[in-house]
């Protein structure tokens, strides 16, 4: 039994040496790798590595988008011992130069000469770093630094490595061991410098297998890999499940055509976070609105069809003859249309994990007939403990636990963590690492309890939960999935813990709105100018007070504005993976919240904005607040 | 895993350097207008030379002189490849042909063809099979066609259109349109680019990708490139040499960093208010200029 991840790799290759392990839409085609070559451009990288001088010790960071090389790279380390980290490629500079002195880094893999020139840019401030090997050469010919190298150049040196060795890899790789550290994992703290969880070998393994176990999956299905491999979602997917089950990892073109090449692939599986989902309804929604009046009608009689379907499902009772007639026309005439359209007529299932996903969403793709369960966990448990069962599925819960993992709530409420696929530690941080795991147990730093099924219901993050006035406790990010159901708004901040009553920040979805306007003739210039259009806040004014007429009184939202700019990981008010910061955006938003509790009909900004390329500028605007009617 | 060309954009034998096309006191009127008045001029193998100069300056027109599309009164222009060929009567597809590619100011594409057509459309001039064959597609016109669409592909690459390699051109943006039709020009394998105007009317993130793609067409394949701009910022950054015209004459030439202190094209072309010439393009294209100055 393999032990290791490149254990399952040299498994594969050596059963089933012609099968189909990776594709890559290169050229418009899509072009296979078996897992026999899959296997050695592994072992000559490796073999490579080891001869520039990598030791065990050490780690590779690796940067790029979703590309075969790359996860080559992350089990090239591993093969002989050494771990990987994968690093986000719109990390800022300040963070990439920490994660690479913080953690050993000692060869940094890069997809082109984007990164190359970042890397080039803070040189002087690495230290022991051996080589940066990049594997897309273009624009990189006239570069003369000599710790530059092109990916294949490392497995020419691999194969003359192993003229010399021959056998030597084989024998490294029967040493890995489960307890090996895999990978290194960021997590995105919401201050200050990214944490490091160390995982094992082991806690990748067992994690893939626990999930495996729940929902198997075939070593025919196919799987799209379009998030970022950094983050711990695809690591499980990819690399965790693919190589224990086998199963076909594809990989798009460029991250343009992602929506393009799911279609043509059609995956059997699919992991996405929030936002993913919540764009797919938005583009649902606009597409129908610009197409013909009897498509239109079409859409609005199969919906509600739809959504009677799921809500039976959810309660898990048996649908009549005459829904199941109805059901079948809607899903001929519409859903299949649509799941086609989106790439998700041969899913089998989906999940959704990251943070939590609206109900409305939920409730929109099971009445397509979509499969979608939640999933939770942290990158410190491998990226998954609890997830819905087929046929259990109830979308204000995450779901029971997987296998080997037990769950507890303590007097605080907050949700305590356990399994073989927990974290060692945060790599060379013992204060973070003895806050979170205490007495063996992974304090997860959310609030939530079990309800009368066992399953797990997630309020938020201990400490966002919120006290309204009267005295109940809520979610703002309950709240702000609501809102962000609607396809004209993209990202929402709710206040109102500490306040007489709930407001808003909100940000307009830019696309969805910008062709809104369009078709209303009204003119605009930029972001800033669109949002402030009084056409647009009532727009907006119409979805706020839709979503308002679902909550208790108290939780509705009395005044909004629109946000002159989208927030945005570059000021740190987003992590990497969308999350709101809600502390930090709280304090940069002072002003525009103290307005929103004022009389005041709108708000002065005057803000320092930060590019991707480090280059900051000034906006000077004035913001509309927008008052509501709650029944309070 | 092996990335890039398979085959190379340029078609040129010379070494870098070497004049690669010569205009010999080229005279060009329109009635009683005088266009070009008596110009000499060298392009040199694997340089990118602009050319700048006011509205009306005769910028286009001497383009136009060279690919064939107007025939100068007086004076002649030769192609260097190995041997020397007159071009200054020759038929614009019969200097396409030798290797002399360009793209126009207002764009001129198949705007209901897909991107890909487009770009095979330049690829057709080096297609040797007939149009029987062609229509039969078998044999050798088969393998023609896959070689062009490999060739085609890394165009594709090159200029990062992956997305849109499908969509009609006329869905396309401005800024997309520019970069298709110089894909198109890049097919027919040239040893010489003519652009005029590449990036005209374009945002400066658009801008900054066409620099990037000016310079790795320059670069990484050898090509030779003319062109007309007027970003001074640009043509200041990218250029290795640069030719002024004023009222069809040449009233200046040499290094970005002559032009800029020679006084008669300070005067002529940018007035006197000398602040109006940037010195250095802006800071934030700054990694764009590696290899250059």
């Amino acid at each position: 039994m393999p032990e290791t991840l490149p254990q399952f790799l040299k498994q594969h290759a050596e059963e089933t040496p012609d099968k189909i392990a990776i594709r890559l839409r290169d050229y418009g085609i899509w072009q296979a790798v078996s897992w026999k070559e899959y296997y050695e451009h592994v072992k000559y990288f490796a073999l490579g590595l080891i001869d520039l001088g990598l030791v065990p010790e050490e780690t590779i960071a690796i940067i790029g988008d979703n590309r075969p090389e790359w996860i080559m790279a992350e089990l090239a380390a591993q093969s002989v011992g050494a771990k990987s980290i994968g690093i986000y490629q719109d990390s800022v500079v300040k963070e990439m130069i920490y994660i690479f002195n913080h953690a050993d880094v000692s060869f940094i893999v890069v997809e082109d000469q984007e990164q190359v020139d970042k890397i080039l840019e803070m040189w002087d401030e690495l230290k022991g770093i051996k080589k940066v090997i990049y594997y897309d050469p273009k624009g990189l010919r006239n570069y003369t630094e000599d710790f530059l190298l092109y990916f294949p150049v490392i497995q020419d040196l691999g194969r003359k490595y192993e003229q010399a060795n021959s056998g030597w890899f084989e024998e490294r790789l029967a040493q890995g061991r489960e307890t090996d550290l895999a990978i290194l994992s960021t997590t995105s703290g919401t201050t200050g410098d990214p944490k490091l969880a160390m995982l094992t070998h082991k806690s990748m393994i067992s994690m893939g297998n626990n999930l495996m176990t729940v929902d198997p999956v075939e070593p025919d299905d196919e799987f799209v890999s379009f998030l970022p491999l950094a983050w711990i979602g695809e690591q499980m997917m990819c690399m965790s499940c693919g190589l224990q089950i086998g199963f076909t990892v594809n990989f798009p073109e460029e991250p343009e055509t992602v929506q393009h090449d799911i279609r043509e692939i059609g995956p059997q599986v699919m992991f996405s976070p929030p936002r993913i989902w919540e764009n797919l309804v938005s583009q649902v929604q606009v597409k129908i609105e610009d197409s013909t009046w009897f498509k239109q009608k079409l859409y609005n009689w199969a919906m509600p069809v739809g959504y009677e379907m799921a809500d039976l499902n959810f309660r898990k009772e048996k649908p009549s003859f005459r829904m199941k007639v109805k059901y079948f026309l809607a899903d001929w005439l519409m859903f299949q249309e649509i799941k086609d359209l989106l790439g998700l007529r041969h899913l089998k299932r989906a999940y959704t994990g990251g943070a939590a996903l609206g109900p409305d969403v939920f409730r929109f793709f099971h009445a397509l007939g979509v499969n979608l369960k939640q999933i939770y966990g942290q990158t410190e448990i491998n990226g998954i403990a609890v997830v819905h069962r087929d046929g259990d599925v109830k979308f204000q819960t995450v779901g029971t636990p997987i296998p080997e993992t037990d769950i507890q709530i303590d007097e605080s409420g907050e949700i305590l963590m356990r399994s073989p696929a927990m974290m060692e530690g945060f790599y060379r941080n013992p204060e973070a690492t003895t806050e979170s795991l205490i007495d063996g147990w992974l304090h997860s730093g959310d609030a939530g309890y079990f309800d009368e099924d066992g399953h797990l219901i997630v309020i938020d993050r201990a400490k966002d939960v919120m006290t309204l006035h009267d005295g109940t406790k809520f979610s703002p990010q309950f709240i702000e999935n609501k809102l962000k159901f609607s396809p004209y708004i993209k990202e929402a901040v709710v206040f109102g813990g500490d306040w007489p009553f709930v407001t808003a920040m909100i940000n307009i979805e830019f696309p969805n709105v910008g062709k809104w306007a369009e078709n209303n003739q009204i003119a605009y210039t930029t972001y800033t100018d669109l949002a402030q259009k009084p056409q647009v806040y009532k727009l907006v004014r119409e979805h706020v007070e839709a979503s308002n007429a679902d909550l208790p009184p108290a939780a509705r939202i009395q005044r909004f504005l629109l946000l002159h700019k989208e927030l945005d990981a570059d000021d740190a008010e987003l992590t990497r993976t969308r999350k709101v910061r809600r502390k930090l955006v709280a304090q940069r938003y002072e002003d525009i919240i103290s307005a929103l509790y004022s009389h005041s009909p709108h708000v002065e900004v005057d803000q320092q904005i930060t590019y991707q390329d480090g280059r900051t500028a000034r906006i000077q605007t004035r913001l509309a607040i927008d008052t509501l009617e709650t029944g309070e | 895993m092996q990335r890039g060309f398979t085959s190379g954009l340029n078609s040129s034998h010379l070494e870098a350097g070497e004049t690669q096309l010569k205009v010999d006191n080229v005279r060009l009127n329109f009635g009683g207008v005088t266009a070009l008045l008596d110009i000499n001029l060298e392009v040199r193998q694997s340089e990118i030379l602009a050319i700048i100069g006011p509205n009306g300056a005769g910028k286009t027109s001497l383009l136009n002189c060279i690919s064939g599309l107007y025939n100068p009164q007086r004076g002649r222009i030769f192609y260097l490849n190995g041997n020397e060929h007159e071009i200054t009567r020759m038929k614009p597809h019969q200097i396409a042909r030798l290797g002399i590619a360009r793209s126009f100011q207002n764009i001129e594409l198949f705007r209901h063809m897909s991107v890909l057509d487009n770009l095979l459309s330049g690829a057709h001039v080096h297609m040797h099979s007939s149009l029987l064959s062609g229509l039969i597609y078998w044999g050798a016109a088969q393998r023609e066609h896959i070689q062009f669409r490999r060739f085609v592909e890394d165009i594709i690459d090159l200029l990062e259109i992956e997305a849109i390699r499908n969509n009609t051109v006329g869905s396309l943006s401005y800024g997309l349109q520019k970069r298709v039709e110089m894909g198109r020009a890049l097919a027919m394998r040239p040893s010489i680019l003519l652009l005029d105007e590449p990036m005209a009317g374009m945002n400066s993130e658009e801008k900054e990708d066409m620099a990037r793609f000016i310079l790795d067409i320059n670069e990484e394949h050898g090509v030779t490139i003319v062109l007309i701009e007027h970003d001074m910022g640009v043509v200041m950054d990218i250029s290795d040499r640069i030719v002024v015209l004023n009222f069809g004459q040449k009233i200046g030439e040499g290094t970005p960093d002559e032009v800029r202190s020679n006084k008669q094209v300070v005067e002529a072309y940018l007035g006197e208010d000398k602040s109006a010439f940037p010195l250095k393009y802006g800071q934030s294209e700054g990694n764009n200029n590696n290899g250059k100055e």
